[in-house]
């Protein structure tokens, strides 16, 4: 197994893993509790927008992708205000037009485009050193606007109006969260892929939120699940040959309905 | 003459293009202890609202201690309406009561010693000290009311509004918090949405009556017409042995 690490492509593979789970463990927490999954994987899907604009422009798609889902999460905000339409219809619509949007591009493009279905499903087998350094930087930010905005983020996801009373710069915060969530979602297209993405922002909260009581600990216990399902799902899927993301999904579901029962009796029983 | 601490002139609320408030005047002077009751969908909620800050009216004007609410600084203590009984939130007790102590100079900045302390000061008054590192969602509904007029109490407001803050069953618990308001009054002007008219014929200075227009005469009466407007109907209370009558006699 060891000898296997002197491939530069797994080293990558394990890079990429343990810094898309440092940012689905702090982000997952946050979408978990403020129950924005659906915006997410709007995001996530709209994504693929961006992908295919990358592709079109001769553009690295990760790029394209982040400036794409920042300019969705925080649209689908505004829109839903300013238009009054429904959050949820927006986020759907939204949705639907990033997959189009992403396919009429991906079309446009002369010649074959490569990776496509690598995006869709993830291919954490093929990421490149230069997004391993995107990856890297996105972290960074990532943990020090989180670093700074722990109190208020805290705030505003458990009691948002109570927030507003505060004077808090409550809807920039949001936005602010809302493009977290963005870059989030791009590191974890690289590891599952568009379609899949929505398993690790949440299944790894999910699962942390039912043995731990604080935000912060709660963080800390997604991240290392996140860790964990993605070798773990890399290595079975490299024994089983099936493919890398979604073997990773399916070992982090089965995770999760065994902690929901396993949490489900233990709330019983106190 | 004491200080206005809330005073709304002409304010009008429409929902939807539904009328929720009309013409509301209302003036409330520094450390007055203010009972609102109404039916339900009276629009109480909406009120407290505009006061705190958090619904712009569609007509007229708010201020709270002179200034339009979303220019008060920390004035104002918010304790909303206990409608989220299935909060499961990963934050204990003591979280929750520190983000009472947020405001836009500590922004960004850790919670200082200062905060601490008025955060567990909040929580001792409350007589929740030792449930401080429960989780927010263990808690019975009336402590997690509780809990939630501890974090109103951490700001340290000058105005605290609370929306229907008595519905646990214990009403000797009930009766203790009415006390407390009461000593309360001393340093802060209050306002409280309640059902509970017994205790607010016992307890508060003032009461209004509400149900979409305001009727209030800036006293403790409530005269039958005030009553047969809010309610729409002749509604006998009989507040026996209290020392003062709500109701003129009729």
């Amino acid at each position: 197994m060891l000898e296997l690490l002197q491939y530069e492509f797994l080293r990558n593979a394990i890079y990429s893993a343990l810094l898309a789970s440092i940012a689905c463990g702090i982000i997952g927490v946050y979408v978990v509790v403020n129950r924005i999954v659906f915006l997410s994987d709007g995001i996530s899907h709209a994504a693929f927008g961006g992908i295919g604009l990358g592709y079109f422009l001769g553009l690295n798609p990760i790029y394209s992708a982040i400036a794409f889902s920042i300019a969705v999460a925080v649209g689908v905000g505004a829109t839903s205000k300013k238009l009054g339409a429904r959050e949820d219809t927006v986020i759907g619509v939204i949705w639907a037009v990033g997959m189009a949007v992403g396919i009429v591009f991906i079309r446009l493009t002369p010649g074959y485009v490569p990776d496509l279905f690598s995006y869709l499903f993830g291919n954490i087998l093929t990421v490149p050193r230069s997004d391993l350094i995107v990856m890297l930087v996105l972290d960074l930010i990532l943990v020090l606007t989180v670093g700074f905005l722990f109190k208020e983020l805290l705030a505003i996801s458990f009691d948002r109006e109570f927030a507003q009373t505060l004077r808090l710069p409550v809807n920039l915060i949001y936005y602010i969260l809302l493009t977290l969530v963005a870059f989030t979602v791009v590191m974890l297209i690289r590891v599952v892929g568009v379609i899949l993405v929505m398993a690790l922002l949440t299944i790894p909260a999910a699962v942390s939120e039912i043995f731990t009581k604080r935000l912060l600990h709660m963080m800390f216990g997604a991240a290392a699940l996140s860790l964990l399902f993605t070798l773990l799902g890399l290595w079975l899927s490299y024994v089983t040959n099936l493919p890398s993301g979604a073997t990773i999904v399916i070992l982090a579901a089965a995770v999760f309905f065994v902690t929901m029962l396993y949490g489900r009796g233990r709330r019983r029983l106190s | 003459m004491p200080n206005l601490a809330v005073e709304l002139e002409r304010v009008s609320v429409y929902l939807d293009s539904k009328s929720v408030l009309e013409d509301i005047n209302l003036k409330v002077l520094e450390n007055d202890f203010l009972g609102i009751i109404g039916p339900n969908g009276g629009g109480k909620t909406t009120l407290l609202k505009v006061i705190a800050g958090l619904l712009k009216p569609t007509t007229g004007s708010v201020k709270v201690y002179g200034k339009p609410p979303s220019k008060t600084g920390n004035v104002i203590g918010y304790v909303p309406q206990m409608n989220r009984p299935d909060l499961n939130f990963p934050a204990t007790v003591l979280d929750v009561v520190l983000t009472g102590r947020l405001n836009r100079s500590n922004l960004t900045k850790p919670y200082s010693e200062a905060d601490k302390k008025a955060a567990l000061e909040a929580l001792k008054a409350m007589g929740l000290e030792g449930l401080k590192d429960e989780l927010i969602g263990k808690l019975s509904g009336g402590q997690r009311q509780r809990v939630f007029i501890a974090r109103a109490l951490a700001t340290e407001p000058k105005l605290l509004l609370l929306d229907e803050p008595t519905l646990s069953v214990d009403r000797r618990l009930d009766t203790r918090f009415w006390e407390f308001l009461n000593e309360l009054k001393n340093k802060m002007t209050i306002i409280v949405v309640t059902h509970d008219i017994s205790a607010l014929s016992k307890y508060v200075d003032k009461i209004a009556c509400l149900n979409r227009r305001l009727y209030y005469n800036e006293s403790k009466q409530i005269t039958q017409e005030m009553w047969m407007e809010a309610y729409q109907c002749p509604v006998d209370i009989i507040a026996h042995g209290l020392p003062h009558r709500v109701i003129e006699d009729h």
